[in-house]
């Protein structure tokens, strides 16, 4: 190896570094059999027991999951919709619709939860579940558009082409050969939905009253208050599902027919 | 539209009216709050004001704002420095590594920002990690105050932030017709001119979508200032969150998040702007 190359490859490492050391330090208190010291004394599940010992907490975490199920379910069935519309019709008004689903996707968490806010209390909507929800569905939406979209745009047109020469009709077309080919990318769609979900914080902190609590704004509230060895271990909880969730959508993502 | 399509009728009906009743009109709602005074028993009363405006130019906010227009700033300028040229190497490696290297950025773009935000805490925290190596180094004989200070702040983001810099730059580099940078060294370019003149006009877009998936989030990330910056107000995003919750300002919360938005706006039309100029660059 030359020297360059040597010095890239140490800047990749340095980054990559720089990316997982503190995780990596957080997983690994998460096992250490001490309250407050950093040094190593030895590998505990303790802290892990105690989350588990806890019930509102896991309610918490149900209610967090519940929420992510459905605003998952709903996002995906709009959104692989909507991506299946965009590339099959021409509408009126169809660059204002992929605009707008552009500018959802950028539009800064801050100025998405107040102006959620905001319309609930006009609509008089009492802060908890379902405004959670509605929220929740609506910021899911984009990622399932685009996910679905940038698979459908690699579709070999002849294959519709085909099914419309050999007599089928529309309904058929987009439920027997648009769909089969789609099931990766919404399936993908659905889990990368979900993990948005579960970590949210900032859209969730406007538009969820005191009646519905969810994980990741009670772990905002525990750790406002200090680093617990037990907020290390939910912590460490929330890394390894999101990472499961995101390796399996990867997988299904990278699957080409 | 034709009845024989029903499903083209439900799809866009679904996305249309969702997008109207939730992202449209929310936002409109947001800009006639923001003109609004603020109310005493209601969240607003309804006669109209330009007052939550003029309150921005303040010098009490107007500090904030500057603050958190420069804590982003400098956020979004470490991170197109640092993942830049992490990008570019990617692009670079061999073609089986890519896969995996790539997902190993993925993996922290799609990972809880508040989990890592924490994950910062420990390893700056006075009792924390990276005090303890430092004095076991021997570099340092006090442990320093790292957390609640600037610089914590500005790592958090960092850290945070620069998965949403580095994959935007990626897609653009990765696009680069190599063609192009060859062509340019038979013509006699050196490397200085070649990345001014064709690596740079071309990776614009991806520049731009960078910088604004970094700044905007810098300017509303308001745990990472609770967390690492102590109680101080830091940021836009602070700020608007008080107005909702303790002040109970919300024609003044609404104003600053307006002018998140129009931020928005102008990072949204440098984006189109850097995009059709290297889309009329490319080669056919």
């Amino acid at each position: 190896m030359n020297p360059r190359d040597a010095a890239r490859i140490a800047y990749l490492i340095l980054i990559y570094g720089f990316l997982y050391l503190p995780i990596l330090v957080l997983i690994v208190y998460s096992f250490n059999d001490s309250k407050y010291s950093l040094e190593w004394q030895g590998m505990t599940w303790t802290w892990y027991q105690n989350l588990f010992d806890d019930p509102d907490l896991l309610q918490v975490a149900l209610n967090s999951a519940l929420v992510a199920t459905l605003s998952a379910t709903v996002a995906t069935m709009i959104g692989t919709m909507a991506a299946v519309a965009l590339y099959r019709y021409a509408f009126f008004g169809k660059s204002l619709l992929q605009g707008l689903i552009f500018v959802l996707m950028m539009t800064p968490d801050i100025v998405m939860g107040i102006a959620l806010l905001i319309l609930f209390a006009s609509l008089r909507l009492p802060l908890g579940f379902w405004t959670l929800l509605l929220a929740h569905i609506t910021f899911n939406i984009p990622f399932v558009v685009v996910t679905v979209f940038s698979r459908i745009s690699g579709f070999d047109r002849h294959l519709i082409e085909a099914a419309k020469d050999l007599g089928a009709t529309e309904f058929q077309t987009v439920r027997c050969v648009i769909l089969p080919l789609l099931v990766p990318a919404v399936g993908a769609g659905w889990l990368l939905s979900f993990t948005l979900s579960m970590d949210d914080v900032m859209v969730s902190f406007f538009v969820t009253g005191p009646t519905f609590e969810i994980l990741p704004l009670k772990i905002y509230s525990m750790v406002r208050l200090g680093v617990t060895p037990e907020i290390n271990a939910l912590c460490t909880i929330m890394l390894g599902a999101t990472l499961m969730l995101i390796l399996i959508a990867q997988l299904l993502l990278r699957e080409k027919s | 539209m034709r009845i024989r399509e029903p499903f083209k009728l439900v799809a866009i009906g679904a996305i249309g009216f969702w997008l109207a009743a939730f992202a449209l009109l929310p936002n409109l709602l947001v800009v006639i709050a923001s003109v609004l005074e603020r109310g005493s028993d209601e969240f607003v009363a309804f006669a109209f004001t330009l007052d939550s405006y003029r309150r921005l130019l303040d010098p009490l906010y107007l500090g904030v704002l500057l603050d958190s227009l420069w804590l982003a700033a400098a956020t979004t300028t470490l991170c197109l420095l640092l993942g830049y040229p992490f990008a570019y190497l990617l692009t670079r490696m061999p073609a089986r590594w890519r896969p995996m290297l790539l997902l190993l950025v993925i993996i922290p773009f799609w990972t809880s920002s508040l989990v890592r935000t924490y994950a910062m805490v420990i390893i700056l925290q006075t009792n924390g990690w990276l005090n303890q190596i430092l004095l076991d180094l021997g570099l340092i004989a006090e442990p320093l105050e790292l957390l609640y200070t600037e610089p914590a702040v500005i790592a958090g983001m960092l850290y945070a932030l620069l998965p949403f810099m580095i994959l935007p730059l990626y897609a653009a580099l990765e696009k680069l017709d190599r063609r192009l940078i060859e062509a340019a060294r038979d013509l006699g370019a050196g490397r200085v001119t070649i990345f001014r003149r064709i690596i740079l006009p071309l990776t614009l877009p991806g520049i731009v979508a960078g910088c604004m998936l970094t700044f905007l989030p810098g300017l509303g990330m308001f745990y990472v200032a609770d967390l690492l910056g102590g109680a101080r107000t830091l940021l836009v995003g602070n700020l608007i969150r008080d107005q909702f919750l303790s002040a109970r300002d919300w024609p003044f919360g609404a104003a600053a998040s307006v002018m998140l938005t129009v931020l928005m706006g102008l990072l949204l039309w440098a984006y189109y702007l850097s995009s059709r100029r290297a889309s009329r660059g490319a080669l056919p």
